[in-house]
């Protein structure tokens, strides 16, 4: 048995869009469930009151990463065959501050306006309507664009190919960080502590 | 929910679809296929036209609405409407602080969602698709993406702190 499966024929197209409808499920029930349909909770994270969304966010991050990194040393699991978005360190980095800085505004991030819609918050659907107009405005002016789009380096980069280190070297610093980062957090809200809900 | 479980369950959940379909989660994809879908049925010469939105409708031969993010989104939907009306916070209501109008506050709403889009176009992804997922893949520019995130929202929260408290 090895994964992806879809990758390995499994399955067809048709079933991953099953499992994609499934797999959306599970994502917006834990989004929920963390209280991240609610912009108040999310901002928080930002005026130091409640920093759930970095202990949910890098809780995730460090799950999925310890389980594709073991899934892999034992061979189950083929790494490479996993989609890799392609680093373009300008536009991201640009992309990444005006990014935050809609998150602070607005509220939400794409997926977590989903579930506040989905639990009636009018705001994110308004929110909703501006990804749209934004995303369409972005695609019009997409001729003007290109050229920053399309700046920086274009191609699959993971931190440990980019700077030579052993993979496993990377896992473990990240999983260091994460857990002072948990420590540091539970500082930080004792500190700034005024909870939203 | 306690965050730290909160927080397993979705990284579970990354992983299933790294397992299963060999690729993250995600958001705006959804959305950009929907554009495309939009505007291919308006006006298909100007979809074909436009690099960005032809990127999202593939050879033709399939509707870019056949795209896995798009049905991973409704079940995003379907997931939190379910975990809120469990919980009891699924109700019509306005996220905001007391000092900010309800227009206002739906103003910035919107404004949000406009830079968010800009953002995650130009970032190739949002908090979903780069952040969480290339974050659990040690992606490089996903990484650089999240840093910057954190570094946007702080440097504005003061500015628009009135909205919230």
């Amino acid at each position: 048995m090895m994964a992806p499966f879809l990758k390995y024929g499994m399955f067809g197209d048709e079933t991953s869009l099953v499992l994609a409808f499934l797999i959306g499920i599970g994502f917006g029930f834990f989004l929920e469930r963390a209280g991240f349909g609610s912009a108040r909770k999310l901002v928080s994270q930002f005026y130091l009151n409640d920093l759930a969304v970095f202990k949910v966010m890098f809780t995730a991050i460090v799950t999925a990463m310890l389980g594709v990194t073991y899934l892999g040393w034992i061979g189950w699991l083929d790494l490479s065959l996993v989609y890799l978005v392609p680093t373009y360190l300008v536009p991201q980095i640009a992309g990444g501050l005006i990014l935050g800085a809609g998150f602070v505004i607005g509220g939400y991030c794409p997926g977590t306006s989903v579930a506040a819609t989905a639990t009636g918050r009018v705001d994110g659907l308004i929110y909703l309507v501006g990804i749209f107009a934004g995303m369409f405005a972005f695609a019009e002016m997409f001729p003007l664009l290109k050229g920053f789009y399309l700046s920086g380096a274009g191609e699959a980069m993971t931190i440990p190919g980019a700077f030579g280190l052993p993979y496993g070297v990377v896992v473990f610093a990240v999983v260091l960080m994460a857990v002072g980062g948990f420590y540091g957090a539970g500082l930080l809200e004792k500190k700034f502590a005024t909870p939203v809900e | 929910m306690n965050p730290y479980l909160a927080g397993i369950g979705l990284g579970l959940v990354l992983l299933a679809a790294f397992v299963l379909v060999g690729r993250g989660l995600g958001a705006t994809g959804a959305f950009n296929s929907v554009i495309a879908w939009a505007v291919s049925t308006v006006s298909p010469g100007h979809a074909r036209s436009n690099e960005f939105i032809a990127g999202y409708l593939g050879d033709g031969t399939s509707s870019p609405l056949k795209s896995w993010l798009l049905f991973e989104v409704i079940g995003l939907f379907a997931g939190a409407m379910f975990s809120g009306l469990l919980a009891g916070r699924a109700k019509v209501m306005i996220e905001k602080g007391p000092r900010v109008s309800v227009r206002t506050r739906l103003v910035m709403a919107f404004a949000g969602g406009v830079l968010m889009a800009f953002g995650a176009a130009l970032a190739r992804g949002c908090t979903s698709g780069q952040a969480l997922t290339g974050g659990a893949l040690l992606n490089l520019g996903s990484w650089a993406f999240m840093m910057m995130v954190f570094a946007g929202a702080y440097a504005v929260a003061y500015f628009v702190r009135w909205q919230w408290r």
